[in-house]
């Protein structure tokens, strides 16, 4: 039994299903990422999990308690809000106090804990301040000391780094990952940044217009999309129509815009029309005579520690992202042989082009 | 021209009519308070501070001046205590009854002030409405004196002050971060400790504010203790009132007058100075 569990959790505003049936495990000390766009119900799900949202139908077991007759301020969980939401009329220790004050935990006791919550989100300088007088990351280690300070069993965040900006996020990711670990506390997080659910979690639960798409590890979301619309929100794609016409454990046959090319071993697709998805780091600027396909070079752009190339194929447009190695790369207008191997082709079924 | 004179320039049509409509008044009646009355030669243009030592060294204007403030005082008072829960509740509304709310509330601003203090002196009365309730339910035998008492005086300057009291803390209330109160359930706080702890503390500018207006609106009201307190419970608007148009004194009436802005502005300033240093300090 998993340590929180979500059944057919389903929410509906009138005819709007935000969340439709949920089931989801987590395990114990892990930390899970929501992803998804946004309106797909990320937020809801949390504050269904949070206590405040009735479920429409459906049932979150804690640690095996049924929380669904459970007052949010009775589950005991920790949150930080994307606001922060934090009590601004009361110091940095007076907000992470709080917790522990509404616990009846006594004076000394309480002391110790805040000054020990404030050193683990490296704040103790700043306990006398209030949040008015703080920068954004500061305010965002002392919700979460706030948090962490009453021992939640569970970590509810939605979106706890998004009024970052970029370098402070990347940063704060590290240390929201070394702080949940030091805490040892099994953590729910929501965000719509692909990169952050990627570099964060042990586990990416992948939603879309309020169904779960995927749940894995970050590794195998990224390598093994189910579906189109995961591999498209997870990185860059190229996504080509293809017909399957031969596969069996060795290898595949497919046929992309008239040409016969080679496909990944282990596709489990009857023959007849697919999605052919190949990442651009997959793709290779390969001499002309190794090439499987030729492109003219459309457009060229540099990120520093990597070119991004947008090519006109045979195929139809391709993206392909080089590492930066120091030499200058095929200019615009320039004729390039492209190749990759067959088993980075991933085969998905076709689905209706979304929104 | 540089951006000071064009400001000043600018500001020009609003100091006049500003000049014009406030100070200049002020000013003559400043004036008309310096001067003496006596009953066969009227009002004399001399000039000496002759009213405000009469004022000031007689004990029944004591009385009113005491009795203004404390009317004030409950009356602010009040107003805190059923504008800011009340403020609270409509912010929790769902849009429709809200609106509905916001109307309740702004209702009787659009009704004249001496119509409503009218329904008061209905309600009242001793023959009123509450008094007959509470004869016939047999928990009372005599009527309960409520007209011309300072008590009928500050149920109806609550019932003329309360919008304003609401609307300030209201203001104050959107602005602060609804996601707080939740932060504070999460941690395990009730309804009412979040009402202490998190939306009063979140609703003190307005709470401030509010108090500001209804305590100088209610301490310089006319019509209501006019009409509730009569000649029996006067205050000093009443007071001057009737100097002026009673016993014909205008230059006693307007030192009472002056007396009344000045402990007012004096109130207001103290105040001000007092939470500021507070307010600015959490809430900057
Ligand atoms: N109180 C509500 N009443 C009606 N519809 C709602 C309500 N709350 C959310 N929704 C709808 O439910 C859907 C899911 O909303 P939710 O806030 O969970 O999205 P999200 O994934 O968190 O999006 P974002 O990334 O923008 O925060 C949306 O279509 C939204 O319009
Ligand atoms: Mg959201």
């Amino acid at each position: 039994m998993a340590f929180l569990e979500l059944h057919g959790l389903t929410k509906r505003y009138g005819t709007i299903t935000a969340v439709d049936s949920m089931t989801l495990n987590v395990e114990k000390n892990s930390f899970v990422s929501l992803l998804g766009p946004s309106g797909c119900g990320k937020t809801t799900t949390l504050q269904m999990v949070a206590g405040f949202e009735t479920p429409t139908e459906g049932r979150i077991l804690l640690n095996g308690r049924d929380l669904s007759a459970i007052p949010a301020r009775e589950r005991g969980l920790g949150i930080v809000f994307q606001s922060y939401a934090l009590f601004m009329h009361m110091t940095v220790a007076e907000n992470v106090a709080f917790g522990l004050e509404m616990r009846k935990v006594g004076k000394a006791e309480r002391a110790r804990r805040v000054a020990a919550a404030l050193d683990l989100v490296h704040l103790s300088h700043l306990a006398d301040r209030y949040p008015r007088a703080m920068s954004g990351g500061q305010r965002q280690r002392v919700a979460l000391a706030r948090a962490l300070v009453i021992e939640p069993e569970l970590l509810l965040l939605d979106e706890p780094l998004s009024n970052l900006d970029a370098k402070l996020r990347e940063e704060m990711q590290l240390e929201l990952r070394r702080i949940q670990r030091e805490a040892g506390v099994t953590t729910l997080m929501v965000t719509h940044d692909q990169s952050e659910a990627l570099a964060m979690s042990d586990r990416v639960v992948v939603m879309e217009r309020g169904h779960l798409r995927q749940e894995d590890a970050p590794f195998e979301v990224y390598e093994q999309p189910g579906s189109l619309f995961v591999s498209n929100f997870l990185g860059k794609s190229n996504v080509y129509d293809a017909r399957l016409i031969a596969a069996d454990a060795t290898g595949s046959r497919l046929v992309v815009a008239g040409r016969e090319i080679a496909g990944p071993a282990g596709v489990t697709l009857p023959p007849g029309d697919v999605a052919l998805v190949l990442r651009p780091e997959r793709v290779e600027v390969v001499a002309p005579d190794a090439a499987l396909i030729e492109g003219r070079v459309i457009e060229r752009i540099f990120f520093g520690n990597q070119w991004l190339l947008r090519a006109g194929t045979p195929f139809g447009e391709m993206l392909i992202s080089r590492r930066n190695s120091g030499r200058a790369e095929a200019a615009v207008g320039d004729r390039i042989g492209l190749g990759w191997e067959a088993h980075h082709i991933r085969v998905l079924p076709r689905e209706e082009a979304r929104a | 021209m540089s951006e000071t004179r064009r400001n000043w320039l600018l500001s020009a049509p609003g100091l006049v009519l500003f000049g014009v409509l406030l100070f200049v008044p002020l000013v003559m009646t400043f004036i008309l308070s310096l001067n003496s009355f006596d009953f066969y030669g009227g009002i004399k243009p001399d000039i000496g501070p002759g009213n405000y030592f009469a004022v000031l060294g007689d004990g029944y204007y004591y009385t009113i001046f005491g009795r203004t403030f404390a009317i004030a005082l409950v009356t602010t008072v009040i107003c805190v205590l059923i504008g800011v829960p009340v403020a609270w509740f409509m912010l929790k509304m769902t849009p429709f009854w809200r609106s509905i709310m916001v109307l309740v509330v702004i209702g009787p601003l659009l009704i004249s002030v001496v119509v409503r203090t009218l329904g008061w002196a209905i309600i009242l009365g001793n023959k009123g409405i509450v008094n007959d309730a509470l004869i016939h339910l047999g928990l009372i035998e005599r009527p309960i004196k409520m007209m011309f008492t300072s008590g009928g005086i500050v149920v109806a300057l609550v019932h003329v002050m309360v919008p304003f009291m609401v609307l300030a803390v209201w203001a104050a209330l959107q602005r602060a971060d609804p996601a707080a109160e939740r932060a504070a359930e999460s941690l395990g706080a009730g309804t009412v400790t979040i009402f202490r702890r998190v939306v009063v503390p979140q609703a003190l500018p307005g709470i401030l504010s509010g108090s500001l207006i209804v305590f100088s609106m209610s301490a310089s009201a006319f019509a209501t203790p006019a009409i509730i307190g009569g000649r029996r419970a006067k205050v000093i608007a009443t007071t001057v009132y009737d100097e002026f148009m009673g016993t014909l004194n205008w230059p006693l009436g307007a030192a009472i007058a002056m007396l009344l802005l000045v402990s007012v502005v004096v109130v207001m300033l103290a105040w001000n100075r007092l939470v500021e240093r507070r307010v600015e300090k959490v809430i900057g």
